[in-house]
Formats: C-alpha cells, sequence, structure tokens
C-alpha cells in the first residue's frame, strides 16, 4: 500500500511536551492552592481536556490522519456521555433515597496518618 | 505524501469514498488500524468504571475521603498533598515525550535512537509501576484501605481506587513488556529482514500514549476532584 508516514519535525514534539508539563503543573496547584467548588471543577476539567487533547491529536497524530479514520475512533465515545448522564441521575437518585431511610450518616472520619 | 496532500484529497476528505471502498476502509496500514480500533474498546472499560465511580460517589451517605490528604506525603515535614501522584504525572509525561520521538526516530530508520528511546520510555514506565506499588502499600499497610472500607470515609472510596488504578498499573506494565519486545527487535534487525518497516514503533506508541491520556482522566476525576 501506498503508505504516507507520519514523520513530523522534532520541534512539535517538544513544545507539546513542554505544555503537557505546564498544564499539568497548573492542575496540580488547583489542588494546592485549594479552590473548591465550581471554579474547582472547572478548572480541572479545562485542563484535563487540554492534556487529552494535545496528546490525542500531536503524539498519536489523530491530526494528520485520514478523516474516516477520525470520525470512526473520535465519534463513539461520544455514546459515553448518555451513560454518564443515566448514571448521575440513578447516583442522585439511591443518595436522596439512602438519607429518606437510613437517615445522615454518622460516620466519624479519621484523618489519615503519614 | 506532504501533509497539504495528506488531509485534502482530490474530492474533499474522501470520507465517503473512504467508507465506501470495496476493499478496505481505513487507508493506513492495518495494524495501526486495529490498535485503534482496540484503543477505543479500552475508551470504554476505563470509561465505564470512571463512571462506575461517579456513581458510587455520588450515592453514599458517608463523606468522601479527602484524596489530597489521603494521597500526601511528607518527608519530614509537613505533609505535602499529592506529591508522589504528581512525580508519577510527571514521569508519565516524560515517557510519552520519549515514545513519541522514538516513533520520529523509527520513521527516520535510526535503530540504534529508536532502541534507547523506547528502553527509557520502557524505564520511566517501570518506574511509574514501582512507585504505584509504593503507594498501594502505604494505602493498604499505614492507612488501613480496603476495598471494603476505611477509616478515612465511604467504604466505596478502596473498592474504585484498587480497581481503577489497578487496571491502569496493568495496562502500563504491560505496555512496558510490549515495549521491551519491540525494541529489541528493533535492535536486532528483526524488521530490516522484512522490508525495513517501522510503523510498529508507531503502533507501539499508540498504546503507550493511551495509557497516558488515561492517566490524564484518572488524575482529574481521582485524585483532584
Amino acid at each position: 500500500m501506498a503508505q504516507e508516514q507520519q514523520q513530523h519535525p522534532l520541534a512539535i514534539y517538544f513544545w507539546i511536551w513542554g505544555l503537557l508539563f505546564v498544564v499539568s503543573t497548573l492542575s496540580y496547584m488547583v489542588d494546592y492552592i485549594g479552590f473548591q467548588g465550581y471554579l474547582r471543577w472547572t478548572l480541572i476539567l479545562v485542563f484535563m481536556f487540554i492534556k487529552a487533547g494535545f496528546i490525542i491529536a500531536i503524539f498519536m497524530h489523530m491530526t494528520w490522519e485520514r478523516r474516516a479514520l477520525q470520525l470512526a475512533i473520535l465519534v463513539p465515545p461520544v455514546a459515553i456521555l448518555v451513560l454518564i448522564g443515566l448514571m448521575s441521575l440513578e447516583g442522585d437518585y439511591t443518595f436522596l433515597t439512602r438519607i429518606e431511610f437510613f437517615g445522615e450518616s454518622s460516620f466519624v472520619p479519621e484523618s489519615p496518618h503519614h | 505524501m506532504s501533509e497539504a496532500a495528506l488531509s485534502t484529497t482530490a474530492e474533499g476528505s474522501g470520507v465517503v469514498q473512504d467508507f465506501s471502498a470495496d476493499k478496505q476502509a481505513f487507508h493506513v496500514p492495518w495494524g495501526k488500524a486495529m490498535m485503534w480500533i482496540f484503543l477505543l474498546s479500552d475508551t470504554f472499560i476505563f470509561s465505564c468504571f470512571l463512571v462506575g465511580y461517579m456513581t458510587v460517589r455520588m450515592s453514599t451517605a458517608d463523606p468522601w475521603p479527602i484524596p489530597s490528604e489521603v494521597f500526601a506525603l511528607s518527608f519530614g515535614g509537613d505533609p505535602i498533598p499529592l506529591v508522589l501522584i504528581a512525580i508519577m504525572t510527571f514521569i508519565l509525561i516524560t515517557s510519552s515525550g520519549t515514545m513519541a520521538m522514538a516513533v520520529n526516530m523509527g520513521y527516520r530508520k535510526d535503530r540504534k535512537r529508536t532502541f534507547w528511546l523506547m528502553l527509557a520510555t520502557a524505564a520511566l514506565g517501570a518506574s511509574f509501576v514501582g512507585m504505584q506499588a509504593f503507594e498501594w502499600t502505604k494505602l493498604i499497610v499505614d492507612e488501613g484501605v480496603r476495598p471494603w472500607g476505611n477509616p478515612m470515609g465511604a467504604a466505596q472510596f478502596g473498592s474504585s481506587f484498587f480497581m481503577i488504578t489497578g487496571f491502569h498499573g496493568l495496562h502500563v506494565s504491560a505496555g512496558v513488556i510490549y515495549l521491551l519486545v519491540i525494541a529489541f527487535r528493533v535492535k536486532n534487525g528483526f524488521y530490516e529482514k522484512r522490508g525495513g518497516n517501522y510503523e510498529i514503533v508507531e503502533i507501539v506508541g499508540l498504546y503507550w500514549h493511551f495509557v497516558d491520556l488515561v492517566w490524564v482522566f484518572i488524575f482529574a476525576f481521582f485524585y483532584l476532584w
């Protein structure tokens, strides 16, 4: 088969490598600084998608693949969103049922030993 | 073939032509297409684990242990939150970088550099598994985390943790073995006898980057959330 090879300049890998380091540091800082609530969750998700996107696009060469392969691999995972939606409804329902029938938790957490 | 010719074929992006082709839909080496399809199926497995974790975390009435505190380590002074996990993340990213270099060197038919870069990737992967073993030991022995309970909060914490990180660790271990096999074949000239085709390095690379990709999601959802 006449094959186009995935031959790209090294510089692009170094750039992405550095970028992954920076974004990982940023997402670690989210925890270190101790952001809470929606700000925390948004930042975690944004940094996660940036990292995942660059790994797939550049390191796994998805940007340079043919459109047919891109669609065949990247579209099916969208179905997972449906599962997430259904299971979060289910999780909420189970939680409320537990509170309703067993009452609030009386668990007294210990702090971890270091 | 140049990049421009790759992305725009004669008639648009060629999706219809590719999918309606008689013999072959994906015009890439079959090994690469199959690796992608395997990775797609693996994506669903890991997604099921992570969605299961989401469901138990949402539905438990007990407080969830705070990962930032559970996974802190102290080196004499105050415990530093998630420090081991941060180091493991950077090691895995570094190994992804060396793997990307190895793929590049493979296509340049630079066997020596490909071999050493793949060996470096495998070594980084092995050290990742080592640190994970340390983390598991600490959690089981010092913190008393079990799949059925722990002193710091909801019982489901242990089962999700061991399931998700265990399955990921298994993937890393398998990847290290895979990398070593292919690296030594590259070194021994195995692929020279078969027409000097180093696509296999890219296929190993896909698997290895996928392991790193899964870690991105585990890091975000399990350790940071």
